[in-house]
């Protein structure tokens, strides 16, 4: 039996949600300790949503974002999704960065794809650890553009399952400065890997 | 000047003389733009997938090139247009993470861009305009007026085609 997004109950949500919590704060962690600075982060939002519906989240379709993404590899495999709008792709740039940044260009993308990389690789090796399961991601790939542009490429694939996607939704910010940055994870596991996720979280 | 009326991911909707029809932020998708000169019909439809018939999940009928195509072209019919008449401008289809792996589903925008080429072809619907592929989204927006459609992008420039 195949079970899509819908499907999901609410404790399943509950699981994916503490997931989504352990996952964002492993990617906090490791952006304090790259940044050297401490890192706070709000509890973890994690929605679920008509596809059509998730752009606007990050303020619509036509909406400056940055989005790096992974295919998953291993025991579960499927696409995982960092966004970033463009206020919160600036202000980490310009925390990691001694140099203010005003336009995004090939310096700025690949900072931001290294950013993209530690945060997802601390979000996925906790969803690893947490379900026992060997997962591994590609090396990245960015793109700025509008967020319905960029958000088509997970719903297409969320599209063969379902008509919903789960995302969660992450605010850092640090402790001197008050900039907000708000980060979007989206896990799109491939239509066989639900069911390996789910038995492996025992549900 | 009329109404703009949007149309969503994975929908479709048919409008006359003096209406627009606009789509925001195509990626991998497509755009089908349906033009009836005559009566001055238009149609556009936002595909995500190229057929209902790969997959199982397929109950939502506007997802798809094929089934969404078909009701589209069912409504313009009922507005008085005969297929005959209809010209077709397509958009979208674009590959917005470059990846090298074999990973076909990649690739989807490439695979959405000829399912729709190869479903006009079947229909005898003439594509007089296409604008696919690249690695970057599109807005576009399509006159009844005069069939033009305007592909607005993010650092490759507006035109309408």
């Amino acid at each position: 039996m195949t079970r899509s997004v819908e499907s999901l109950n609410s404790s399943i949500i509950d699981v994916l949600k503490e997931i989504g919590n352990i996952g964002a704060g492993n990617a906090a962690t490791s952006l304090a300790k790259m940044l050297n600075k401490k890192v706070d982060m709000e509890v973890p939002q994690v929605k679920i949503l008509e596809f059509s519906d998730v752009p606007k989240l990050i303020g619509g379709e036509e909406s400056l974002v940055t989005g790096v993404y992974f295919n998953l590899e291993g025991d579960l495999t499927g696409s995982f999704l960092f966004l970033l709008d463009e206020a919160s792709a600036l202000g980490l740039l310009n925390l990691m960065m001694p140099m203010e940044f005003k336009e995004f260009d090939e310096m700025s993308n690949s900072a931001l794809m290294e950013v993209g990389n530690i945060l997802s690789g601390a979000y996925i090796s906790s969803l690893a650890t947490l379900t026992n399961l060997n997962i591994s991601i590609s090396v990245p790939s960015i793109s700025y553009d509008m967020a319905g542009a960029i958000l088509s490429v997970p719903a297409i694939q969320f599209g063969m399952v379902s008509d919903q996607v789960l995302i969660v939704e992450n605010e850092f910010f640090d402790d001197d400065k008050d900039d907000m940055i708000s980060g979007y994870f989206l896990l799109v596991p491939d239509l066989e890997s639900y069911d390996v996720l789910l038995k492996s979280l025992g549900i | 000047m009329g109404e703009i009326i949007k149309v969503g991911m994975a929908d479709f909707k048919v409008t006359q003389l003096p209406n627009r029809l606009t789509t925001l932020g195509l990626g991998s998708c497509v755009g089908i733009c349906l033009y009836d000169k005559k009566e001055k019909n238009i149609g556009m439809a936002h595909i995500m997938l190229p057929s209902s018939k790969d997959i199982r999940n397929n109950k939502n009928k506007y997802k798809f090139a094929d089934t969404c195509l078909s009701l589209m072209i069912n409504e313009l019919k009922k507005m008085g247009s005969k297929p005959r008449n209809l010209r077709a401008k397509i958009a979208g289809g674009a590959k917005m993470f470059k990846f090298s792996s074999k990973n076909d589903s990649m690739n989807v925008g490439q695979r959405n861009a000829e399912a729709v080429r190869d479903l006009l072809k079947q229909l005898n619907i003439r594509i007089v305009a296409d604008d696919c592929g690249g690695t970057f989204g599109r807005t576009i927006t399509f006159d009844s007026e005069n069939g033009d459609l305007k592909v607005k992008t993010i650092g490759h420039g507006t035109e309408i085609i």
